[in-house]
């Protein structure tokens, strides 16, 4: 499976030569858990096992609450209210459920922004990118129609909101929207509908995880370096690479319990921090919320959206604002035909590291205004913010390449890895107060 | 390093908006220090018991409760009632009559199993979410972050909303306003229902207007919340667990790379 040159699977016993001649499945799991991964990933590689860990809580969590869960909006309501108080551990299904998604979505946009700066997304891995721009899309419509089933306030108007955009198309927009909604408002063809693709959703995103996954055990894991992983043979491979498992499954699952820790406080001490209080009011069609926001995760998307409050030429201000918010995800699709640079690496490209470091500001930026109302400076900075964020996949990425001269990249992984080592022990002596220490002796 | 400082000091303003998503009163809110406040707080069953007289004697006449289910006041974590005085508290209550032969309409005196009813007479609000549906609380500086230890603010708007009556009323389209200083916009059809000695506490604590609004405030947080403090000592169970597993993890993580990092300061041949 993988293009890095590694050990071959070896069936050892009868039973396993005998499976392995007829499904060579115990090759595809011992390629999967042994590939060479990079020996050099930083913190920041989590984040993959963490989404995976997400979806299955999300998938697991989600078919437990339909057990007790009614999709009508007369019953769906009270029924999520019975899930809290009538059935076994309800409560804690739910807050998970509920908080898991808000987990998803943090990782995620590590994740994005990680694949971002170390230039993950580009050649060889544009494949593994658009796949994974595709499970970022199919999460957010899984977490905005999942929003809708409690059939509280902010529920009901949010799904007003947000599909009332689909009217912004040309020609076909009104009936569109009437088409989705199964009726003339958010009712409950839209909450059923909503159900059904709520609960299909995830397995397509698990389906494109296992894509996605395909896709980078081909051409390797991207690194802190972005230097390729020697593949001259399996000696060399690896001075560059440790098997996945064990070091990276122990790794990333000592990551997932301190993360676990931070979600442990969320979801038992402050369970509806990230919720909006008016999701406790029953959906009511005759009063609208003073103030409508989504949840915090796709802020920085309805900043976008508002951020078009004018007509450009024949596109009005609304179909703007759609085009704008949906342009947002297609550019970073683009970002691997965008980026001119040849090397692959934030680390060693020192104009992109500043552009970067207020593209991410900006994504913030962008998040506050999104929950403020549409008032005063708010539109301003919002316009600001989705001119940069544009401005930064078109115009930054591809000049970029050609104006900024790169820093001197490390020949290898192994290389940087030394490197790395012999740092961190001379940090190590220097603390002990060993003067001169500089590298300490190894025992071989 | 800058650039890192930088981005981490945006992320801490954007968590600005959590003030904008939590915006759910408006007017004053005074805080209150509830015992079930904080990682480990739990409910004052006492307290609970005088909440639930002051809903039962006062606010139900108008306002109804209705996902609570009348057996909820004695199971563990809530005002701790007795079986029999649960039953005897439903039986003052009316449930739908669905017996055989039973008519549509026709009533019966509740038992512990039932809700108690939703109470639509004057278009007064159900309490059974209200403790969840308001946030009183958004500090510090609008990021929220305080409800780990203060709870989101839903009790205290309860309590300021039947303490900050100002005494003012205007009549407005054929209803009578009341002033009141937490209410959004300052104007609350609500009559102040409170008076000193409205009620008689069993307990004998003095039933001030401002002991009512608290102890009714606490029952309606247990009200919306009444597995609060089964998700607190499952919490902090968890809490020490992981903490434990993530300590252990972390020696199991530096113990297996510490070959591959020694090699990697070796000197390469």
């Amino acid at each position: 499976m993988s293009g890095i040159p590694h050990e071959p699977y070896e069936p050892k016993t009868g039973f396993t030569r005998w499976v392995h001649s007829r499904l060579p499945i115990g090759g595809l799991i011992y390629d999967t858990l042994t590939i060479p991964t990079p020996k050099n990933l930083n913190w920041m590689w989590i984040w993959g096992i963490i989404l995976t860990v997400c979806l299955a809580l999300q998938i697991i969590t989600g078919i437990a609450l339909v057990m007790h869960y009614t999709p009508h909006t007369s019953m769906a309501f009270a029924s999520v209210e019975h899930i809290m108080r009538d059935v076994n551990g309800g409560w804690l299904i739910r807050y998970l459920h509920m908080n898991g998604a808000s987990l998803f979505f943090i990782a995620v946009y590590f994740h994005i922004f990680r694949g971002l700066f170390y230039g993950s997304y580009k050649a060889p891995r544009e494949i593994t990118w658009i796949i994974g721009i595709l499970i970022y899309v199919a999460m957010m419509a899984t977490a905005f129609m999942g929003y809708v089933l409690p059939w509280g306030q902010m529920s009901f108007w949010g799904a007003t909101v947000i599909t009332n955009l689909f009217s912004a198309i040309p020609l076909v927009g009104e009936s569109l929207v009437i088409w989705l909604w199964g009726g003339f408002s958010v009712d409950n063809p839209t909450l059923t509908r909503f159900f059904s693709l709520h609960y299909l959703l995830p397995f397509v995103i698990a389906g494109l995880v296992i894509v996605h996954i395909w896709a980078f055990h081909s051409t390797g894991n991207n690194n802190p370096t972005g230097v390729e992983v020697r593949r001259g043979s399996i000696e060399e491979a690896k001075k560059d690479t440790v098997p996945f498992y064990p070091y990276y499954v122990i790794k990333d699952i000592f990551a997932l319990a301190v993360i676990l820790l931070v979600f442990t406080v969320l979801v038992f001490f402050m369970p509806n921090y990230l919720g909006h209080p008016d999701n406790y009011i029953e959906a009511n069609p005759l009063a609208t919320p003073a103030h409508i926001v989504p949840e915090w995760y796709f802020l920085p998307f309805y900043a976008i959206l508002r951020a078009i409050t004018f007509d450009i030429l024949f596109i009005d201000a609304k179909l703007g604002g759609v085009l704008a918010m949906f342009g947002a995800i297609v550019v970073m699709a683009l970002a691997p035909w965008l980026d001119t640079s040849r090397v692959r690496s934030g680390r060693y490209r020192p104009m992109f590291k500043i552009w970067f470091a207020i593209f991410v500001v900006n994504f913030f930026v962008l998040m506050w205004a999104g929950g403020m109302p549409a008032e005063g400076l708010v539109p301003t900075i919002s316009l600001i913010g989705t001119i940069y964020w544009f401005g930064f996949f078109l115009v930054i990425l591809p000049v970029l390449g050609v104006i900024e001269t790169p820093l001197p990249q490390p020949k290898t992984i192994e290389e940087d890895f030394d490197r790395m080592m012999a740092e961190k022990a001379a940090r190590e002596a220097a603390v002990r107060g060993e003067s001169g220490g500089a590298v300490a002796t190894p025992a071989e | 390093m800058r650039i890192r400082t930088m981005i981490l000091g945006a992320a801490a303003a954007a968590l600005l908006p959590v003030a904008g998503f939590a915006a759910g009163g408006g007017g004053h809110v005074t805080d209150v220090p509830f015992s079930f406040e904080g990682p480990l707080g739990g409910f004052d069953e006492a307290q609970l018991q005088r909440g639930f007289q002051v809903y039962n004697e006062v606010c139900s006449a108008c306002h109804g409760l209705r996902y609570v289910s009348f057996r909820a006041l004695g199971e563990p974590g809530g005002p701790g009632y007795d079986a029999e005085q649960v039953k005897a508290f439903a039986s003052l209550y009316e449930a739908a009559d669905t017996s055989d032969g039973a008519l549509p309409g026709d009533m019966r005196p509740a038992i512990a199993s039932d809700r108690f009813p939703a109470n639509e007479a004057v278009g007064a609000p159900d309490l059974s979410l209200m403790a969840k549906a308001r946030a009183g609380f958004h500090g510090p500086m609008g990021t929220g972050l305080s409800q780990l230890f203060n709870g989101i603010g839903g009790p205290e708007y309860i309590y300021s909303l039947l303490t900050h009556y100002t005494g003012e009323e205007k009549e407005q389209a054929g209803t009578i306003l009341y002033g009141n200083e937490t209410m959004a916009g300052g104007w609350i059809s609500m009559t102040p229902p409170l008076s000193d000695d409205l009620v008689e506490y069993a307990d004998g604590t003095p039933a001030t207007t401002d002991q009512m609004a608290k102890d009714v405030a606490a029952f309606l947080m247990w009200a919306a919340e009444p597995k609060l403090e089964a998700r607190k000592s499952a919490g902090a169970r968890n809490f020490v667990f992981l903490a434990l597993l993530a300590v252990l993890l972390y020696l199991t993580n530096k113990k297996l790379w510490a070959g591959v990092k020694k090699k990697g300061i070796t000197p390469a041949e």
